[in-house]
């Protein structure tokens, strides 16, 4: 009975009987339907579920830690429960989440452009969506650690070794494959016949580009870039062996403060959240909420954007 | 009046650099991913920075490969693929005291937790996507709870990591029955007794849900409306077009996106480096601390020196493979299975 369920062929072989063609809630198709729905709401649950407890969570810890003081205030020194702040991670995580943005934009968009509107085919254009995809699987330590060996370890950034340049340059890796693939498939929706008006009425490639075909995209593509940017600043593998972490308000006289070791609120999450002192743990807590707060702001900004294309 | 004539020279100088350029910043990709892979395997080969690469450089690879022969020199200070070869990933001791590096350990943890992983991710997470292309629910409703799934993907992991860290006693309550009821399994073999390998499969699984489920749920979308009347107008109930219609019909995608999370499990780093425990002894008992490929790099690179980092870049370069073998099967996997509708 409950193998003829699963198939529909098999059904047909059940004279329906006196209940004629009403809708018998026994019939054992029906029972596994209804159980199955059961089965699929239950999944939905368990899988919204962690959503809503770790933001809740987070919220309810990090909540609690917030005062003025975060902003404007240096951590304590282990042990000790003054002053209680983060204002270098803040500024950090800016830096080097901008220093990234900076780098990957330019490149990417630029990729991005060559993919969709200079080279579609050809052996070198499909190399280079090989590239991308492969990048976009490499996990993000080893962006670190080849950020490491490039920069870091040869000291080639005007002899530093860690510093929030480098930090950038490893967020700029992991954002490059992002920032490629939207403006690609930003670009390859904006219709042919822009282009062929543009094109017609005497524009240059280099006009038609910049002037008619990149205006069209550039809300699926500023969704691509905010939520890559959103994606990095939280990210705290490529940063340990990079940027590493600093106690003190970044070193101006060294580069504008890009040359030296520079805090940022992930790192500080990782340092400070397996560190046994209570100060230290309640500000892992307040960077995740100032984390988590920017990251869903930003998830917000792109759902916004996205639908201001769409409309 | 309509004559041919050719753009001034600045317009087209502007356009081919323009064209030019595009080309050498795509370039870019190929070139760091290329790079990526050179540095780690260089790394994994010798000792010493990228900087010994040079020519005048005083400790030069160059000068030490061509004094092969000579006696008085000692050559190239050679890194961990010359030193322990293959047999470095059947070698379970990790003892930086003795300088005997092999990733058994690791590399069975990698494995071991993502498996578990994408063994209860899978199953949510396509159960979650079809519940969401069903319409149990108003639209609207569905839209939303598909958002705050996505939302999931962007919670960063460090932050998950943490979560995990508070959660770390009610984790440990949850296992220990399992291991006084099951502990005659070797898996459930050890008491729970703090950070573990079952915790980090089960943030791991928190991390892929969003993947599969968005994933799982575009290609279930992209199925025929046809195809599902069909299947209901021959007498099928919903859940038998979903188990023979829709499912084999989207089956592609859903194995894609299984693949794609493996990738992404596979090299996930800060939440399992806080919920490991970070352990380099091989045990079978999944209750017992444990490290990934991933784990390793993130707790031991930053105090390591000479052949240690040389066997750290190895396991890298190793994770590196086994990711790349993924994703690319993953990108065979969904051109070979998926049906074309036209």
């Amino acid at each position: 009975m409950t193998s003829n369920a699963t198939n529909p062929m098999a059904t047909t072989c059940y004279p329906p009987a006196a209940s004629g063609l009403t809708y018998n809630p026994y019939a054992p198709r029906n029972v596994w339907n209804r159980a199955m729905n059961l089965l699929a709401a239950l999944f939905a649950t368990i899988a919204v579920l962690p959503l809503v407890v770790v933001t809740l969570y987070v919220l309810y810890k990090g909540g609690g830690a917030i005062t003025p003081a975060i902003f404007t205030e240096l951590p304590p020194a282990p042990g000790l429960s003054e002053p209680m702040g983060m204002g270098n991670a803040i500024i950090g995580t800016a830096m080097v989440t901008g220093g990234a943005a900076l780098v990957a934009i330019p490149v990417g968009v630029g990729g991005g452009i060559y993919l969709a509107e200079v080279a579609r085919k050809g052996w070198f254009a499909q190399s280079i969506r090989f590239g991308v995809n492969v990048l976009a699987g490499v996990p993000s330590i080893i962006c670190g650690l080849f950020i490491y060996a490039l920069v870091v370890n040869t000291r080639i950034l005007w002899g530093e070794s860690f510093s929030a340049l480098a930090g950038s340059l490893a967020l700029a890796v992991l954002m490059l494959p992002t920032i490629v693939k939207t403006t690609d498939e930003g670009l390859k929706l904006v219709p042919q016949e822009l282009r062929m008006g543009a094109l017609g009425i005497g524009a240059s490639r280099f006009v038609t580009i910049t002037r008619v075909v990149l205006p069209a995209a550039v809300s699926p593509i500023a969704t691509g870039v905010v939520l890559g940017i959103a994606r990095a600043a939280g990210e705290t593998a490529p940063l340990i062996f990079t940027a590493l972490f600093s106690p003190f308000w970044p070193d101006w006289a060294s580069g504008w403060g890009l040359l030296a070791p520079t805090a940022t609120l992930s790192v500080q999450i990782y340092n400070f959240g397996i560190m046994p002192f209570e100060p230290q743990v309640q500000l892992a807590w307040a960077a995740s909420f100032i984390l988590v707060v920017m990251i869903l702001a930003a998830n917000l900004l792109a759902r916004w954007l996205a639908h201001f294309s769409a409309s | 009046m309509f004559t041919h004539k050719k753009r001034p020279w600045t317009e087209r100088l502007v356009d081919h650099t323009f064209i030019r350029m595009t080309a050498v910043l795509a370039s870019v990709v190929s070139l760091t991913v290329f790079g990526i892979f050179f540095t780690v395997g260089f790394q994994a080969v010798f000792q010493g920075d990228l900087s010994s690469l040079l020519p005048w450089h005083p400790d030069s690879i160059w000068q030490g490969i061509a004094a092969w022969n000579d006696e008085e020199t000692f050559g190239v200070r050679w890194g961990a693929i010359p030193h322990f070869g293959l047999g470095f990933l059947a070698d379970s001791s990790w003892n930086p005291v003795r300088n005997d590096y092999g990733a058994l350990t690791p590399i069975y943890g990698t494995l071991m937790t993502s498996a578990l992983a994408l063994l209860l991710a899978v199953p949510l997470g396509v159960g979650t996507a079809i519940f969401l292309t069903e319409d149990f629910l108003p639209q609207k409703l569905r839209t939303t709870i598909g958002f705050m799934v996505e939302l999931l993907a962007a919670i960063p992991s460090v932050v998950l990591g943490l979560w995990a860290m508070a959660m770390l006693n009610g984790f440990l309550a949850a296992f220990t029955p399992l291991h006084t009821h099951l502990g005659w399994l070797p898996v459930f073999g050890t008491e729970p007794g703090g950070p573990n390998l079952a915790m980090a499969s089960l943030i791991l699984v928190v991390m892929l849900l969003p993947i599969i489920t968005a994933v799982s749920r575009d290609s279930l979308n992209q199925v025929p409306p046809e195809l599902r009347q069909g299947a209901y107008a021959v007498g099928a109930t919903r859940w038998t077009s979903i188990f023979q219609v829709l499912i084999p019909a989207a089956v592609s995608g859903i194995v894609g996106g299984a693949m794609l999370a493996l990738g992404r499990a596979l090299g996930e780093t800060m939440a399992v480096t806080m919920i490991i425990g970070n352990s380099t002894n091989l045990s079978a008992s999944w209750f017992s601390p444990s490290s990934t490929i991933a784990s390793l790099l993130a707790n031991q690179f930053g105090e390591a020196d000479d052949i240690q980092v040389s066997a750290l870049y190895y396991a890298a370069l190793v994770l590196m493979i086994l990711t790349f073998l993924v994703n690319i099967c993953a990108q065979v996997i969904v051109k070979r299975l998926a049906l074309k509708y036209d």
